[in-house]
Formats: structure tokens, sequence, C-alpha cells
């Protein structure tokens, strides 16, 4: 049994993302140790990406209707925003609410406390999506699963430990991660309805139905917040839809810094 | 005096490369607490695979000898040969010693 191309898309744009944007952390990190630990988790999560998109592009090459052959590299950087299947929550800059700032490039404004706080929600939803999808009817997805379980669950362990450190820390640092959460949770309520990819694998027990993971996902988010004495902020107003391609104005920024390199020396190697 | 540290602690970084050697300093980092020493340990000394186990150690928890007794401390060992067991030979089964 094979799973939606779409479904591994899905589960492939958003590691790249994610770990696109924690790679600005490199070199900028508050502490040297923390610049390590970030690039870290930015490779765990474009190696996870990698494996997805050379799975994909195995299957898109099958079907026989893109020539020149797919790789992972042209998945990767030669698609645009429509195309790119990453939930919203994870292409939003590093600031904690509308500053009016887009470009990446505004290191000064970067909040290390978003940081912490979008990769604790997103790793406390993936730890349990990979561990569900250890049992995926597709063979090769379910051993990247297991692969990436490892890794994720080290990042759950890294940012919630951050989580509780600042958030029970001092007035400014609890103060900021407050904000953070209020700024980032209403994107997390993407995570919860089915995409139209998710609906098929799930059908055919290939992927899982995301709203089977939620009452664990609220029991690690209110575990962690109550450790850390922050208030969950509650999860409402407009539900994004990156996943099903309707993006944020982000995007554009990410992906423009991202494929920049690769399209304008298509094909380049060092 | 003030009471506030800007710095975060110093700790030492002990790494066993592989189960039956002994854990070996390689460097140090600044923590807050024991657990976020071992935490970042592994991201700053482990990422190419090389240990099984960590030991982090606060580096005030660390006795060093002074420079200045180098004489008195390591020079006498300098002309006792016959202390080093070179003069046997290790059979190859024994391996790693």
């Amino acid at each position: 049994m094979q799973a939606p191309v779409d479904y591994l898309l899905q589960l492939a744009d958003s590691a790249l993302i994610l770990g696109q944007r924690n790679a600005e952390w490199c070199g900028h990190a508050p502490v040297l140790e923390e610049d390590m630990a970030m690039a870290n988790v930015s490779l765990d999560l474009i190696g996870q990406a990698r494996l997805l998109y050379q799975y994909a592009a195995t299957r898109l090459n099958a079907e026989g209707k893109s020539a020149p052959a797919l790789t992972e590299d042209s998945l990767a950087y030669f698609r645009d925003v429509p195309e790119f299947r990453n939930y919203t929550l994870l292409e939003l800059p590093h600031f904690p609410s509308h500053t009016g700032l887009l470009a990446p490039a505004a290191a000064a404004e970067r909040d290390f406390a978003t940081t912490i706080a979008r990769n604790f929600l997103y790793s406390a939803y993936m730890a349990l999506l990979w561990e569900a999808l250890q049992n995926s009817k597709d063979e090769e997805l379910a051993a990247i699963a297991a692969k990436s379980l490892k890794e994720t669950r080290y990042h759950l362990r890294h940012s919630r430990d951050w989580l509780v450190r600042l958030g029970d820390g001092t007035a400014e640092s609890r103060q900021r991660l407050q904000a953070a959460l209020q700024h980032l949770m209403p994107y997390t309520q993407e995570f919860w309805f089915a995409s139209e990819a998710e609906s098929a694998a799930a059908a055919q027990s290939t992927g899982v139905l995301p709203a089977t993971l939620q009452a664990d996902w609220d029991a690690l988010v209110d575990d962690a917040l109550q450790e850390a004495t922050l208030q969950r902020p509650p999860a409402a107003g407009y539900v994004t839809q990156g996943k099903c391609g309707r993006h944020s104005e982000h995007l554009g920024y990410v992906l423009g810094e991202m494929q920049g390199l690769a399209r304008q020396h298509p094909g380049a190697s060092w | 005096m003030s009471n506030t540290q800007k710095e975060w602690p110093l700790w030492e970084v002990f790494i066993r490369s592989k189960q039956g050697l002994e854990h070996k300093h390689c460097g140090s980092l600044h923590a807050v607490d024991a657990a976020q020493a071992l935490q970042m340990a592994r991201d700053v000394y482990t990422r190419r695979q090389e240990g099984v186990s960590i030991w982090v150690v606060p580096s005030s928890a660390i006795t060093a000898s002074a420079p200045d007794d180098k004489g008195e401390l390591f020079d006498p060992a300098g002309d006792k040969i016959y202390r080093h067991p070179t003069f046997y030979r290790i059979p190859d089964e024994v391996g790693h010693m």
C-alpha cells in the first residue's frame, strides 16, 4: 500500500520549512550551545524532508508524468508557494506578533521565545503523528516515521525544557513566552481538520486522521504549560490552510531565500 | 556583593565513546544546571556519533594541581624508565589496553 503523494509532501514541506526557519538562528543564537542545538534540530528536519522528498520523487516519476525526472532537489527548490503543503504555523517569522516585518533578514527582531513555543507545539504534534505512522500500511513511510520519531522526541524534549525554564523564569522571559503562545496557538487549529490528502491516507490506513491525536496533544501541551506556569491561550479565530496550499504572505520570503541559489545556478554542485 | 550571576556556570564534559572504554574529558560548556549541561553536551559534543554516555561535572568541583608545582610533582618520574612495562610482550588477543 502506498500513501498519497500529497500526504508525503505535506510531511516533507513542513519539515523543510521549519528546518529553514530554525536555521536562521545559525550563528545568531543567544549562546553558542544553543546555536549548535538549533542547527542540529534543523539538520534533523531537513534530513526528514529529504527522505520524504526522495520517496515522493520516486513515486511521481513512476507515474511518468514529469520530464525530466523529479528529484528531492526539484521538489524542494523548484516549486512555488501554492504547491507547498506545510502548516502555516511553520512559515511565520520568529516574531511574537504582527510587527510588520516580513524578511527573515531582520535578525535583531528575532524572538527566541517564539522559536521555542513553535518548536514545542509542532514537535508535540509530530511526536504523536510519527508514533502513529510507524504502523502505516505504507512500509516506506513507516520506516521514515520510525527514524524521525527519535529525532522528534529529542526536539520535544529540547523545546519543552526551554518552555519550562523561560515560562517559570524571569518576568521578561515569562512575558515573552506567554506572548509567543498567544500569537501561535490559533495556528495550531490547522493541525486538526483533515485535508484531502489526510482523509485519503487515513482511509487506506497509510496515514491517520489528525483529530484522533488531538486529545493526546492537549494533554502534552497542558502538562508542559502547567509546569511552565503559563496560561493556555484560546485557539480560536481564522483557521489557516497551509497544508492545502493556501499560505500567509511569509512563505514567499522563506522560499525566496531558500530557493534563490538553486534557481540562479540550476544543477550546481560543490 | 551582588548575587546576580550573569554568566552561566561552567561544566566539564566527559564522553564515553563506546561500551567498555572509559569516559574521557572532551571539553567544557556553559549551562544553568546539570540537566541542561547534559543536553547541551549532547548537542555540542556528540554530533558525529562520538558517544554512548555523557558525564558532566561542575568545573568548580575540580581541584587542579598548580603549574608551579610541576617540577616537584612530575620531574622525579622522568628518569625511572623501569616503571614503563615496555619489557613485556602483550599478546595480540589482549587487544585494547
